[in-house]
């Protein structure tokens, strides 16, 4: 299908661009690489009346080590991200994610931060700043502000932005020493929505464990080292607290069951 | 900043396929249309129009991207190349269109400008993929008569042969 008309304005800056959102209000929405965003226009699930395109602003097109973050801007496409190479030192955990956003076509376009602002639940990139418990830049107007991760998305497809907002930036925290990191998920094919997706961050004193695609947004749970029996409880625990759902592509009682299988792998992964 | 109006027709040129083009949509109108409908192209195929299946893949400033998920009026200034690019003025096919055709890498055919593109792009990055690698590019396209075997025949046998070249 195709989409419904609407007003476009191609942004320079990012000051252009949030002028623009002042402008538009509610009917306005920023297009950064569109694999998310123009799928819903097609479709018409969306109908702006006003695209603001930030792809081509170079000044949001960066990746910048800013203390222990990593910080990278609206524009900045998935492929240049995976393709810098510090990013395993610096960023594991995103290292081993990016592989399966998408597709090999589509990263050469989607960007980390409309990954971000879409908030699907299931999707990778925001499983990974839950994980790390890392932060997004909103700016507007009147200011910029920071948000943690769980306090950025809020629900299915919904975050804590304003109308008024865009997403400036996301930051991933620098991978600590002694830190082990591993990302897995199931999915029907390579890139594909995932089912369940799992990101771990295991050190000698602690255990993060993301999830997505069961719970209405990444969840993560936290734990001391545990292991054996006491960390298979407390994945059952943790696969029934998230309350997953029943559709077209698998179970919840599947969901609770690649809870605790792939979560207990991708811990054991991180923990070698 | 560049402002257009939903409602009028926006004069947008490029370069596609080497060459200079120009023409006018609005700002909703996909450059999948544009390059069918305007400009009167047939290489370039469209599927699902959701950037699910990968047939309308092109290439913009050489990166593989998605025709269906993008607007004409964001090429504006910018390079396409489709599947009309890669054979000679002639109409000779290049080395991985007749590897394609060696292998039985199509049937009906639909989906091959989207995967020969990507290929285009992806084999300039990764001259010398694993089958494995080159399995899950060829993830983002959806063919449903080859069951993919014939087209990594195609590009293993490109790959040695560019190797012996170089």
């Amino acid at each position: 299908m195709k989409p419904k008309a609407f007003d476009y304005l191609r942004a320079a800056s990012a000051d252009e661009a949030v002028a623009g959102l002042a402008k538009g209000g509610d009917g306005a929405r920023i297009l950064a690489g569109g694999m998310s965003l123009v799928p819903i226009l097609n479709f018409r699930l969306a109908d702006p009346e006003l695209l603001i395109d930030i792809s081509q602003v170079k000044d949001l097109d960066y990746i910048r080590v800013d203390g222990n973050m990593v910080q990278i801007g609206a524009s900045t496409r998935q492929a240049k991200v995976m393709a810098w190479p510090e990013l395993a030192e610096r960023v594991p955990l995103l290292s081993k994610a990016l592989p399966h956003v998408g597709h090999y076509q589509t990263r050469s376009r989607g960007t980390v931060c409309g990954s971000l602002a879409h908030a699907d639940p299931s999707s990778e990139i925001p499983l990974c700043l839950a994980t790390l418990g890392g932060e997004v830049v909103l700016k507007s107007a009147s200011g910029e502000r920071r948000l943690g991760a769980d306090d950025f998305q809020t629900g299915m497809l919904s975050t804590a932005k304003r109308d008024d907002e865009m997403v400036l930036a996301a930051r991933f925290p620098v991978a600590e020493n002694g830190t082990g990191y591993a990302f897995d998920e199931m999915a029907q094919r390579r890139g594909d929505f995932a089912i369940v997706a799992v990101a771990a961050a295991v050190s000698g004193s602690k255990i993060r464990l993301g999830v997505g695609g069961v719970a209405d947004k990444p969840t993560v749970a936290e734990w001391g080292n545990i292991a054996g029996d006491e960390l298979d409880d407390a994945l059952n625990a943790f696969a029934w607290d998230l309350g997953g759902y029943d559709d077209v592509h698998a179970a919840a009682r599947y969901r609770r069951e690649l809870v605790r299988r792939l979560g207990r792998r991708i811990i054991e992964e991180a923990r070698a | 900043m560049t402002e257009l109006g939903r409602n009028a027709r926006h004069n947008i040129s490029f370069i596609l396929n080497g060459e200079s083009v120009s023409g006018s949509a609005e700002p909703r109108m996909l450059l999948t249309d544009f390059l069918n409908y305007e400009l009167g192209l047939t290489g370039n195929h469209v599927g699902c129009e959701h950037g699910v299946c990968g047939a309308c893949t092109l290439l913009i400033d050489g990166n593989p991207e998605r025709g269906c998920l993008t607007f004409a009026v964001q090429v504006d200034g910018r390079d396409v190349k489709t599947v009309e690019s890669i054979a000679g003025r002639e109409g000779n096919l290049n080395d991985l269109q007749l590897a394609f055709r060696k292998h039985h890498a199509l049937q009906c055919g639909y989906c091959t400008p989207g995967i020969l593109m990507s290929l285009t792009a992806y084999l300039e990055d990764t001259p010398d993929p694993s089958e494995e690698e080159l399995r899950d590019m060829l993830s983002g396209h959806i063919c449903r008569c080859t069951g993919y075997v014939g087209m990594v025949n195609a590009v293993m046998d490109v790959v040695e042969q560019r190797k012996a070249k170089a």
